[in-house]
């Protein structure tokens, strides 16, 4: 039989109230239905264009990535879905980590884990999108995409 | 236990059968701080509710067993417990629904501190609700007669008016359970209540209440005020309802 403690009993009745229009907790909820809603036909996009279009699952190689990231509105796309599912994913972590985690300290790292994890996926992913090179030299014609000039 | 009719039933006589209530006691005065079960074994009939059974228990096996209830026909909303791990009212609930071949367990609802057996200290929850200013709110000259108001401008918080203040839907809130600084449920209900009231002139100042960091937004949408509500009001709604009105209201 598991037991939940008394909530923190009689609240402070709060004297000074903040009389904000918006706050965070409000961005954060409207960003998480917008970015659900765009997430939804990036993503389905993305796996359309990778999956099925053209020769499908087949046609992924190297030259295939490549090709699209020499594309700037590729470039967009997947700079966008990278950029809003990060920031979709880490603040429903973050709030799951308010509603659970009932100590401070506990609460503390799983923050820090969870900023350093962003932090590092995100900055990574963006630099790859950006500082890509679809023709490295030396490498055999046939992986890579047809715009290359050996 | 095993229900078993006594005797064949004459035709239209009501059934009696024995049920198992197993209750969630905490009675410090005579065993210790810790809670414990206890199983009542009683005779009940196929129309009795569990708030029958209950006082059957009370009157004729032990006295010291706790309860609160006030109307017993589910209007004052005294009795809301949880009941085979469902909140619910006593008095609205039957015994012949629950399954009475099983034990039926009755323990207090969550999340608010247990004074004795199935009486919690309602105090935070009735906190909360004073904090959203239930009570109209009129800045306009005062009229002459009644304050007017149309069919349709009544029938946008109809749904929230028939709130009875049980905390069955706010108990049921696992958000509640584990921040008992959430406003709950039961608070924002009766927010919306006077927000979208066309005579009331305080629906600004009660959203901005509600937008505090454990206001609305600490929602999840999971809809288990809903499914308690023994008076069917549309909880998780009425909630929806306010923060959109926040959303509009900020942008």
């Amino acid at each position: 039989m598991t037991t939940i403690d008394a909530p923190r009993s009689p609240r402070m009745t709060r004297t000074t109230r903040r009389t904000t229009r918006g706050n965070v907790e409000m961005v954060g909820w409207l960003f998480m239905r917008i970015s659900g809603v765009v997430l939804v036909v990036l993503i389905f996009g993305h796996l359309f264009v990778n999956l099925v279009a053209g020769e499908g699952i087949t046609g992924i190689n190297f030259g295939f990535v490549a090709g699209k990231w020499a594309d700037l509105r590729w470039q967009i796309w997947d700079l966008l879905m990278l950029w809003l599912a990060m920031i979709h994913g880490a603040n429903g972590v973050r709030t799951i980590i308010n509603d659970y985690a009932e100590k401070d300290s506990t609460r503390l790292v799983l923050k820090v884990l969870l900023l350093t994890a962003f932090v590092t996926t995100v900055v990574l992913g963006t630099l790859v999108i950006f500082t890509f090179d679809p023709c490295p030299a030396g490498s055999p014609a046939d992986l890579l995409p047809s715009f290359c000039t050996a | 236990m095993t229900a078993t009719l006594s005797e064949p039933a004459a035709v239209g006589e009501v059934p009696t059968f024995d049920v198992t209530l197993r209750i969630r006691r905490f009675t410090p005065e005579t065993h210790g701080d810790e809670a414990y079960w206890q199983e009542f074994t009683i005779q009940a009939h196929g129309t009795d509710r569990l708030l029958d059974a209950l006082h059957k228990a009370k009157w004729d096996v032990d006295g010291s067993l706790s309860f609160r209830r006030s109307c017993a026909h589910g209007v004052c909303g005294s009795d809301a417990m949880r009941i085979n791990g469902r909140n619910r009212l006593a008095c609205k609930t039957l015994l012949k629904d629950l399954d009475p071949e099983k034990p039926i367990t009755v323990e207090p609802i969550k999340g608010l501190p247990v004074i004795k057996d199935l009486i919690v200290d309602m105090e935070p929850f009735f906190a909360s609700y004073r904090e959203i200013m239930p009570f109209l709110v009129s800045e306009s000259q005062k009229p002459t007669k009644e304050r007017l108001q149309s069919a349709e401008q009544r029938e946008r918080f109809d749904d929230t008016t028939k709130c009875i203040l049980c905390a069955a839907c706010t108990s049921s809130c696992p958000v509640f359970w584990t921040d008992g600084q959430y406003f709950g449920p039961a608070a924002i209900v009766n927010a919306h209540r006077f927000i979208f009231d066309s005579r009331d002139d305080a629906g600004a100042q009660r959203l901005e209440i509600l937008n505090d960091k454990e206001g609305v937004w600490r929602c999840r949408t999971i809809f288990n005020c809903t499914e308690a509500c023994p008076r069917g009001i549309e909880v998780t709604k009425a909630i929806q309802e306010v923060k959109r009105a926040m959303v509009t209201r900020a942008y």
